[in-house]
């Protein structure tokens, strides 16, 4: 028997001004899934990411959530504005802001934030302005705040986008943790090598599901010309699919830096 | 030439002055408490959009016969929901937003004025004020909007902190921004209309912006600068106001230079402790 499904969309379209951003997708995210969205930039990545959110209405098709579904998402780190004065706890704290409205963080809030802040490796960090914390710890503040109310099902836009290598190994650390304690799980991606080849399950998108399914399954260079427009050729290392960029080989020749 | 002969408390024999400096010192505090909003979702420029948007609608009211808290209230906060809604398109830019809104209404009521009023004594109590002709009705409006902006913030800070640092995840995680946003322009709105005939938009404009700025630089957190703000707004602006007595200038203005004079202290002061630490880091 299938996992309980969280979200289906069906055969949804979206379009900014009459353009459409996302065609005809059908996807469905299920307990238990840890699925990277992966894609050009302008392919509706983020647009998909928002209508499984319930944060736009597709124009054909349609959304469907398990009813009561927890959710939490975490925005590219890109878009925040780190010299707003703020510190980790309040960043922890403004997502109450159905439940507690006034300023006073109360002792009980206190005590659950900072359960998960211990729990995601930033235990004493609560005080400090979010500028001070280093990239790892930035975007691993975010993914607290979107853990504070328990999600069965945790949406990330890019989450290793503008971050170095070690901050991104300790993000998909951190999220295989958050999949191994039953957290279910869907990002979106550039970063095809590094990330999206080591999850579970991928989906191709450029407008519409041009594959959907296990990394090894996917990752092929039809598939990657299809949704890239670009020729690239997929190599197998240790059992795992690499993916090679015709592109920056045909640079590195012109410019001499390849034997 | 500094005139001091009467002592500390003369400008308080004459009511006058004393009804000025309360309005002040309130409208200060009010300006310093919104401006921490204004200066965080960079809209330093609203306040002055705002209040020429005012006094379009003050003029129209004007001309048309009707109240000019109704006329000028109305118009004011409908220009203020119109630009929070052209800026979120985002076709065009806050700032661009703020520029066609309120000059487009600037332009109206100038117009109206022209046609059927005194146009130029008219601009010149929206740019300046009256601030030593405020009566006590005055300082009960501005006392009033003061009392509901606070009560607001208290009751919706959390919704108008996450609409304001993140308005994407805040609108995802079920906060009406759209609302929140309308909510904070009425009550720019509203505090540009009963402040506005007292102490001028250009007074106006400079409390919505220097004393946020002068509290961001003092602290990293959003619930300091809440207090910390309307503190510095409402110190300046009473300071200011008693020293334009002894100092006999425009009482506007010494209050903008005395906020400023506090902005450069503790911009000087924020540079050597930025340069400090860093030459402390260095040297472990």
């Amino acid at each position: 028997m299938s996992p309980e499904v969280l979200v289906e969309c069906a055969h949804i379209s979206c379009a900014y001004d009459s353009a459409f951003v996302v065609h005809d997708v059908h996807f469905t995210v299920r307990k238990g899934d840890f699925v990277g969205i992966v894609g050009p930039s302008g392919s509706g990545k983020t647009t998909l990411l928002k209508a499984v959110l319930g944060a736009i209405r597709p124009q054909s098709g349609h959304v469907t959530m398990k009813p009561g579904l927890r959710m939490g998402y975490v925005p590219q780190v890109e878009s925040v504005d780190w010299n707003f004065p703020v510190t980790v706890l309040e960043v922890m704290v403004m997502t109450r802001s159905k439940v507690g409205r006034r300023p006073r963080i109360t002792a009980e809030e206190r005590t659950a934030a900072l359960e998960v802040l211990d729990r995601l490796g930033l235990g004493g960090l609560q005080d400090r302005h979010i500028r001070e914390l280093s990239g790892g710890q930035q975007q691993r503040v975010f993914v607290a705040r979107a853990l504070f109310h328990k999600p069965e099902l945790l949406i990330l836009d890019e989450p290793t986008s503008g971050v170095d290598i070690r901050t991104r190994h300790e993000v998909l650390h951190l999220l295989a943790d958050l999949h191994d304690d039953g957290v279910s799980i869907v990002l979106t991606t550039h970063d095809l090598n590094g990330l999206a080849a080591h999850l579970p399950r991928m989906v191709c998108l450029n407008r519409e599901v041009i594959a959907d399914g296990a990394p090894i399954d996917v990752l092929t260079s039809e598939v990657l010309e299809q949704t890239y427009g670009a020729p690239m050729e997929v190599l197998l290392h240790e059992g795992m699919p690499v993916v090679l960029d015709h592109g920056g080989t045909d640079v590195a020749k012109r410019v001499g830096t390849l034997l | 030439m500094i005139s001091l002969v009467g002592g500390v408390f003369t400008p308080f024999n004459y009511q006058f002055f004393t009804n000025g400096i309360i309005v002040a010192t309130i409208a200060g505090g009010l300006c310093g408490l919104l401006g921490v909003f204004v200066v965080l979702r960079g809209m330093s420029y609203i306040g002055h959009g705002l209040s020429h948007a005012v006094f379009g609608g003050a003029a129209a009211s004007a001309v048309m016969g009707i109240n000019y808290f109704v006329g000028a209230g109305v118009w004011g906060i409908i220009s203020g929901v119109l630009i929070g809604r052209i800026a979120r398109r985002r076709l065009i830019g806050a700032d661009a937003a703020i520029g066609v809104v309120t000059t487009a209404s600037f332009a109206l009521g100038l117009a109206l004025l022209n046609r059927y009023g005194q146009a130029q004594k008219s601009i010149e109590a929206v740019l300046f004020g009256s601030v030593l002709g405020v009566k006590p009705i005055d300082i009960l409006a501005v006392a009033l909007v003061t009392v509901f902006t606070v009560v607001l913030i208290l009751a919706f800070y959390r919704a108008l902190l996450f609409a304001t640092f993140d308005p994407e995840v805040a609108e995802v995680s079920g906060v009406r921004v759209a609302w929140v946003e309308a909510l904070l322009m009425a009550m720019l709105s509203l505090t540009i209309l009963v402040t506005m005939r007292v102490i001028g938009t250009l007074l106006i404009s400079a409390m919505l912006v220097i004393p946020a700025s002068t509290a961001r630089m003092l602290t990293n957190s959003f619930a300091r600068m809440l207090w910390i703000s309307p503190l510095i707004g409402a110190a300046t602006a009473g300071v200011g106001m008693y020293a334009s007595y002894f100092l006999d200038t425009s009482a506007s203005a010494t209050i903008i230079l005395t906020a400023t004079a506090v902005f450069i202290s503790v911009y000087a002061l924020a540079g050597i402790r930025g340069r400090s630490r860093i030459a402390h880091v260095h040297h472990v």
